[in-house]
């Protein structure tokens, strides 16, 4: 029997506040356990959370680049049960009435075709502290820095049908919330996680099947692993004649495995109600307009004018505004290379890329910045040097932080361009090689290809292909 | 001779203003009788005697140098359900019998300020959970009037101390009647604010949508005073609003004539004894002859009072103790063998009978399956309970009724019944769910024993409460009265 999958995924994104979500103590990543945690986020008796409305922003302008609907009046809830990394023993939340509501986000699949993927809500929340189990011996450390800092909930519909696509969505969000920068899309850090659904059907079912929700993936290497695997299980168990158990599920990195952390009885009854210490959110539209006027121009546009303007391909459109950076600096390059949209995305893609992932760096940090490697394209563009010449000098640009054309110059690697010197080079490889003449004069016009070597040998590389081509053309022709 | 607990807080103001004598004097005159006095009457949980004198000392220079505010120097006591920083705050439970605040409530920060120095903690309810003051950790309190009685609850013991004039005013907190009704029991001047006029940051959340901080006093004067310095906006509190405070002190002479007041009709029909009932009456009678009109008025859904009020509030407080579980602060069961265990044997140890079955209700009608039909329904309820307010404030000035259904009853007798302890509230219930502000101030005696009229008024007021209440205590003295044995 052939088997569907579906997958529908809980995104947490940390906002990038400065502040926590309902009190003043800072959210920065790394300080000693609970020296970011204010008797706020401790629960003190009597405090109580005051909404930090750059949260509230953060969580508009998401849902007005996923084209969603912002509630102009939102509710928080309590989401009740007992953890010690949740201080109040409650968590505060959106339930009934969330801030965004129904949007939508396009994500390309491998074979080029655009796939609709459904974002049922976005809500607000606080995050929980941690529990620290390996550094104490039988006890358990809280570390309460987390607690309290806000995390943008997005629920997708039950819209994706492989962990590709899973994948796929989950790296359009990340990129979506950085280009919005309201988050920092830290994966390792647990800035940006998610918690995934996961059932399959017999292909062809309109019923769903059981689900189970694989907590807490941090990468997205795990979330494609976790599904596989997730997949594989529940058909085996289907096939084999059992069924699948409603349950919360843990991904184990070190085994590439999912277990069984609670089953669906054993879940806690949350007892949402409004929380009585928060006001509704009420959202004028001159506020959610004032926000959309700080939308940046969002990755979707902007692959759409790199392929319209540029005619550059989908795919290539879409890695290159798969990051704010990544566009930036190739805009940077073609600013100053009009009318050579394609040969630096070429190069961007390729040469820049593969550099950055060698040395593990983000496109911000590169060691050539766009207006260097415009120059270097530009010396493409103007036949200095050959494609293959600049990727050399892209080496040395990049390990010794040259300019394109110093790097030339101390390499003598300029393109010979002067017919007469070319025409010099071919009259002595012809001198040097008559039985090979003689044999392309006969008719061996493959002999063609061995003439080119020959010259480029001669000229270490350095002559222009295309003078050399027209050049010998004429000669061995006699 | 007029000995110094014989004044109002006006008065005391006014002679530590003239330097007649000095907040030190007055300070350590309350604190020989809180020695003295207390032992019997159990109203206080913490004295701050040594903090009181210095405060008291700095005043008096500021008193000296002649720029002190109106309340500089003055001693009160503090409900101990709002936290001061430094000084135990125990909520009367034995899951805070360890807790010392790390800040001050904004009630207190804004009463220091203004000068106000803190004799120490007054007795309570657990979690301000009762309607008697017996639910305490630290024992019951006794009523000054009778010490067989009990003083009403939960701001009992802020009722007792300033009925026994071991302080000439204390901060209380109503939830469903907190203030007014001991202020009722003990023959005194309580306000509870609309929802939303005094932050409750720093008070220990029992109901946050119904809790709201307010004074017990002698007199509505006094109150004015006390009030004025508590109320505003505060942006630690998200339910606090931002109007401007009146002066309460500048609008209590304005004279009564043409005053609409709607005698709600539920009130004197739903098991009000029939001498109690006559006490109120006559109390409008006066009324009546300063020129008010008084006007019959129905509130259909009134009577839901109190079934709705045992929805919300041990719902809400359901969610609010749960941070009491022994990790962070409070207390902690010893030796716990695992995280369930210290859980379980912390809050089992820490939290007394009526918390222990609030909170069941409150876990119950929030869970899945019955929150529609209890919270949910209790919600609509309360909403219909506001609409009828809403529509009787459009044909009357301020409502009136009585405060409680009886005198002080015996210590013990109603113990054992909660749901007869809970309709002690009947009355005043309404004005927490509509978030409304009311008063209760002493209107005659029963057998001996206070009785209180309540006047509740429109959202946001209090000058119009305090104006007809100061004007009531003009034309009688009840709220003169002193116990015999504390005058």
């Amino acid at each position: 029997m052939s088997w569907e999958t579906v997958i529908g995924l809980e995104i947490h994104a940390q906002l990038a506040t400065k502040t926590k979500i309902f009190s003043s103590a800072p959210t920065a990543y790394g300080a000693a356990p609970n020296a970011q945690a204010n008797l706020v986020d401790l629960a003190y008796p009597g405090v109580l959370p005051v909404l930090n409305q750059e949260a509230v922003r953060m969580a508009v302008k998401f849902g007005l680049a996923c084209g969603a609907t912002v509630s102009q009046r939102s509710i928080f809830a309590r989401k009740n049960y007992f953890y010690p990394d949740l201080p109040k023993g409650y968590q505060i939340s959106q339930y009934e009435k969330p801030i965004v509501e129904t949007g939508v986000m396009d994500i390309l699949r491998d074979d080029g075709s655009v796939k609709r993927v459904g974002i049922t809500r976005a809500h607000l929340e606080e995050d929980a502290g941690k529990s620290l189990h390996e550094e104490f011996e039988g006890l358990t450390g809280i570390d309460l820095n987390r607690a309290g800092t806000p995390l943008l909930e997005i629920v997708s519909e039950p819209d994706m049908r492989s962990a590709k696509e899973a994948v796929a969505y989950m790296k359009k969000i990340h990129t979506l919330v950085r280009y919005l920068e309201i988050c920092d899309g830290n994966m390792q850090e647990g800035s940006f996680r998610c918690d995934a659904n996961v059932s399959v059907r017999p292909a062809g079912q309109a019923k769903f099947g059981t689900r189970c929700e694989i907590k807490n993936l941090n990468s997205f290497r795990y979330i494609e692993k976790a599904i596989n695997y997730e997949v594989a299980r529940q058909i085996e168990i289907i096939e084999g004649g059992g069924k699948i158990r409603q349950e919360t599920r843990l991904f184990d990195p070190d085994k590439g495995e999912t277990r069984a952390l609670r089953s669906k009885e054993e879940a806690n009854d949350y007892r949402y109600f409004p929380d009585p210490d928060l006001l509704p959110v009420v959202l004028d539209t001159s506020f959610i307009e004032s926000v959309r006027s700080t939308l940046p121009e969002l990755p979707d546009e902007k692959a759409a004018r790199y392929m319209q303007k540029f005619g550059l391909s989908a795919y290539d459109a879409g890695v290159l505004t798969a990051s704010r950076e990544m566009g930036d600096y190739y805009e940077g390059v073609i600013a100053k290379l009009p009318g050579n949209e394609k040969l630096a995305a070429n190069w961007v893609m390729g040469e820049l890329s593969a550099a950055l992932n060698k040395d593990a760096i983000e496109v911000t940090q590169s060691r050539i910045d766009a207006t260097r490697l415009a120059g270097l394209l530009a010396r493409i563009v103007d036949a200095t040097i050959s494609g293959k010449i600049a990727k050399e000098v892209f080496e040395k640009m990049w390990t010794e932080g040259l300019d394109a054309d110093a790097v030339i110059e101390a390499t003598g690697g300029k393109q010979i361009t002067d017919s007469g010197a070319i025409e010099k080079v071919i009259d002595e490889v012809m001198a040097a090689n008559p039985k090979q003449l003689a044999d392309y004069r006969s008719g061996k016009d493959k002999l063609f290809g061995f003439f080119v070597g020959q010259v480029m040998k001669v000229t270490a590389g350095k002559a222009n292909p295309g003078q050399v081509n027209d050049l010998l053309k004429k000669k061995l022709a006699g | 001779m007029t000995e110094l607990h014989h004044l109002t807080l006006a008065q005391l103001a006014a002679g530590l203003q003239k330097r007649q004598f000095s907040s030190v004097e007055v300070t350590r005159h309350f604190l020989d009788r809180i020695e003295r006095l207390n032992p019997a009457l159990n109203a206080m949980i913490t004295v701050s005697g040594q903090q009181a004198l210095a405060a008291a000392a700095l005043a008096d220079k500021k008193l000296d140098a002649g720029n002190a505010g109106v309340l500089t120097g003055m001693p009160i006591v503090h409900k101990d359900i709002f936290c001061t920083d430094g000084v135990l705050t125990t909520c009367g439970s034995r899951m805070l019998s360890n807790f010392v605040a790390p800040y001050d409530a904004t009630v207190v920060a804004k009463l220091s300020q203004a000068g106000v120095i803190a004799l120490g903690k007054a007795n309570m309810d657990e979690f301000a959970m009762g309607s008697s003051n017996e639910t305490s950790f630290y024992g019951p309190v006794k009523n000054p009037w009778d010490l067989a009685k009990v003083p009403g609850g939960s701001s009992g013991g802020s009722a007792a101390a300033v009925a026994a004039r071991l302080a000439p005013a204390a901060t209380g907190t109503d939830t469903g009647g907190s203030i007014r009704q001991p202020a009722a029991l003990t023959s005194l001047t309580g306000i509870k604010p609309t929802y939303g006029r005094v932050s409750r940051y720093g008070m220990i959340a029992f109901a946050s949508s119904l809790d709201q901080a307010g004074t017990l006093t002698y007199t509505a004067q006094d109150a004015a005073l006390l009030l004025h310095a508590m109320a505003g906006f505060d942006p630690r509190d998200s339910t606090s609003v931002d109007v401007p405070v009146p002066d309460y002190s500048a609008t209590l002479e304005q004279p009564l004539a043409g005053m609409k007041i709607g005698l709600l009709k539920e009130f004197f029909e739903q098991g009000l004894d029939e001498a109690n009932a006559k006490l109120v009456r006559d109390a409008l009678k006066i009324y009546e002859s300063l020129g008010a009109k008084l006007i019959d008025v129905s509130l259909p859904n009134l009577p839901l009072s109190v079934p709705t009020y045992y929805v919300v509030a041990p719902a809400e407080c359901s969610s609010n103790l749960s941070r009491f579980d022994g990790v962070r602060f409070g207390h902690r069961c010893e030796n716990p063998v695992d995280l369930m265990d210290l859980y379980k044997r912390s809050r089992g140890e820490g939290f007394g009978a009526e918390v222990k079955r609030r909170i069941m209700t409150g876990t119950y009608v929030l869970s899945a399956g019955y929150y529609d039909a209890y919270y949910l329904r209790a919600q609509k309820v309360r909403r219909l309970i506001t609409d009828d307010f809403a529509r009787a404030f459009a044909g009357v000035d301020v409502l009136m009724g009585p405060t409680s259904p009886t005198p002080a009853f015996d210590i013990g007798a109603k113990v054992d019944d909660p749901v007869t302890m809970y309709l002690n509230d009947i009355y005043t219930i309404g004005a927490n769910l509509a978030g409304l502000p009311a008063m209760s101030i002493p209107c005659g005696f029963l057998g001996g024993l206070p009785v209180g009229l309540q006047i509740i008024g429109p959202h946001f007021a209090e000058a119009k409460l305090l104006n007809v209440a100061h004007i009531f205590q003009r034309e009688t003295d009840w709220h003169e009265r002193i116990p015999e044995a504390y005058r």
